[in-house]
C-alpha cells in the first residue's frame, strides 16, 4: 500500500486518482499506523509553505515520515509542496522550517525574463540532467504540468545541485526533480500531467 | 517555454452542461457531464475548466459529483467555480479534486476573501473569474451574480486589484461575446493582459480555431477557453490544437 499523506492541503484526491488509474493500491491517510505499514510514502500538495508544514506538525507525523523514510528508507515521493519540504527552510510569507532532509532553501520564483510569469502555471518541457528510476521510459524531453510560484532552490549547497535530476525553464532554472537515494521529489504534477505523469507515478510504484 | 493552454469550459446548470448565451444558460446539451469529458480527456485537452451557474444550490451535490467526477477521469488541471463564498468551500472543492479554483462575486464584494484564501492554499491555486459587459459608452464594465450586477469597476483596474489580493490567475469573460460565435473581444483581453502580470485565461466568443489562435496571438492571452464549440465538433480540441501549432502557436 502507498500511503498519500493527507495533510489538508491541495489536490489529494486527484493523486489518488492517479494510483487507483495505474492500478496501485494507495490510501489517503493521517494515520501513523498506515505509514508504518505503508511500502512507500508519497506527500503531495499545493499551497503555501508554512500553512503546510504547520498542518505536518499539528498531524504529529513528522517524526513517524522521517523513521519511515531516512531509517527504514522507504521511497518517498513529495509531489510540489511536498517536494520542497525537503528544503531546510520556505520563504512564502515568512520562514518557516522544513523537513529538511535535502537542504536548500524554497523561495519565490524570479524570472528574469517579464514574458515569465508567476506562478508558473502550466505545461513545461522538462530537461533531464541526470537519469533517474523515477523519468524511466518518459520522452527524452517531456511536458508536464507545473503549478506553482516557489521553487527548491539548492542554495549553493553542493549536495542539493547533486540531487538535482531534472530541470525546467522559466526565465530562470527550476528544479524540477530531484533525488537521493530512495528519497524523490518532483515539482510538477504527475497526476495532472496525462501519460507522461501516469509514468512516473508507475517508476515510482516499482521502487516500492 | 511556457506552452499556450487551450481550456475547454464546462457550464453547469443543476448538474447538466447547458449552453451558454450572454449569460442566458436555457438548453442542456448534455444531461450526463461526465461523457462530455471523456472525449475531452482523450483529445489531449491541457485542462477544463467546470463552473456551476446554477441559479440556487439546491442542485449542488450534483455539481460536487461532477468535480468528484471529472477528477476521476481527466488527469489534467481541473478548475472549479460558482458559489464560491468560504475558505471552506475551497477546501471542499480542492478535497473533491478540483486543482485551482475560481471565484467571481465573492471576490468583488469582499476583496480580502482573495488574499485569505491566497494565503490559505496559495496564489496559485486561486482564479479571480471576471465577466465584463460593455457600457454603452464601450467601458469595459465588471459585472457579477452571474452577470446580473453591475459593479464600478473597470476591467483592467479590477484585474490589477485582483491580482494585488492575492489571485494567480484571471479567467476572464466577455458577457456581450459569450455564446456570440464572433470570437474573443480581443481589446478587454489585450487590455487586462497589459495590466496583471498573472496568466490570463480569454473565454466567451470562439467559435473557430481561428479564433482561439487571436487570442494568443492578438489578445495575448496566456490560455484561450471555449465551451460551446466543443461540444458541437468531433475530435475538436485535438482538430484545435493542430491549427494553433500550424498556426505558430506552442502548444503541447
Amino acid at each position: 500500500m502507498i500511503a498519500i499523506v493527507d495533510y489538508g492541503m491541495g489536490n489529494l484526491r486527484s493523486v489518488l486518482n492517479a494510483f487507483e488509474a495505474i492500478h496501485a493500491p494507495a490510501r489517503l491517510t493521517t494515520s501513523v499506523a498506515d505509514l508504518r505499514d505503508a511500502h512507500a510514502i508519497v506527500v503531495p500538495g499545493v499551497g503555501a509553505f508554512g500553512d503546510g508544514m504547520r498542518n505536518l506538525t499539528a498531524l504529529g507525523v513528522i517524526e513517524t515520515l522521517a523513521e519511515e523514510v531516512l531509517v527504514r528508507r522507504k521511497p518517498y515521493l513529495g509531489i510540489c509542496l511536498g517536494m520542497q519540504f525537503l528544503a531546510r527552510e520556505g520563504r512564502e510569507h515568512g520562514v518557516t522550517g522544513g523537513l529538511g532532509w535535502l537542504g536548500g532553501v524554497v523561495r519565490r520564483l524570479e524570472p528574469r525574463d517579464a514574458a515569465c510569469k508567476v506562478p508558473h502555471m502550466g505545461w513545461n518541457d522538462v530537461a533531464i540532467v541526470r537519469e533517474c528510476e523515477l523519468l524511466r521510459d518518459v520522452d527524452e524531453r517531456p511536458v508536464f504540468y507545473f503549478l506553482h510560484g516557489y521553487q527548491l532552490d539548492p542554495d549553493g549547497d553542493r549536495a542539493v545541485e547533486a540531487a538535482v535530476v531534472a530541470t525546467a525553464t522559466h526565465g530562470e532554472r527550476v528544479t524540477a526533480v530531484v533525488q537521493r537515494d530512495n528519497v524523490f521529489g518532483v515539482q510538477f504534477h504527475p497526476e495532472k500531467s496525462q501519460e507522461a505523469g501516469l509514468q512516473v507515478l508507475r517508476n515510482f510504484v516499482k521502487l516500492a | 517555454m511556457l506552452k499556450k493552454r487551450l481550456i475547454p469550459s464546462i457550464v453547469l446548470r443543476d448538474g447538466a452542461v447547458v449552453r451558454s448565451v450572454n449569460f442566458k444558460h436555457t438548453n442542456v446539451i448534455h444531461w450526463k457531464p461526465l461523457t462530455a469529458v471523456d472525449f475531452f480527456n482523450k483529445w489531449a485537452v491541457d485542462e477544463i475548466v467546470c463552473l456551476d451557474v446554477s441559479r440556487t444550490t439546491e442542485q449542488r451535490a450534483r455539481f460536487y459529483d461532477v468535480v468528484e467526477g471529472l477528477s476521476r477521469k481527466c488527469f489534467v488541471p481541473l478548475t472549479v467555480g460558482g458559489w464560491v463564498t468560504t475558505v471552506d468551500e475551497v477546501r471542499k472543492l480542492l478535497r473533491l479534486g478540483a486543482d485551482k479554483v475560481s471565484i467571481n462575486t465573492e471576490a468583488v464584494r469582499r476583496p480580502e476573501f482573495v488574499t485569505e484564501c491566497a494565503r490559505v492554499f496559495g496564489a496559485q491555486c486561486m482564479v479571480v473569474a471576471i465577466d465584463i459587459r460593455r457600457g454603452t459608452d464601450g467601458t469595459p464594465e465588471v459585472w457579477i451574480d452571474r452577470g446580473a450586477e453591475r459593479t464600478t469597476w473597470a476591467a483592467a483596474a479590477w484585474a490589477r486589484e485582483a491580482e494585488d489580493r492575492g489571485a494567480g490567475e484571471i479567467l476572464l469573460t466577455s458577457i456581450d461575446r459569450d455564446g456570440s460565435g464572433l470570437g474573443y473581444d480581443l481589446e478587454l483581453v489585450r487590455d487586462v493582459v497589459d495590466a496583471v502580470s498573472i496568466p490570463v485565461v480569454a473565454f466567451g466568443g470562439a467559435f473557430t480555431w481561428q479564433h482561439l489562435v487571436d487570442g494568443v496571438a492578438v489578445g495575448g492571452a496566456d490560455a484561450v477557453s471555449a465551451a460551446n464549440v466543443f461540444h458541437f465538433t468531433e475530435q475538436s480540441t485535438r482538430k484545435a490544437k493542430d491549427y494553433m501549432r500550424k498556426s505558430g502557436i506552442d502548444v503541447r
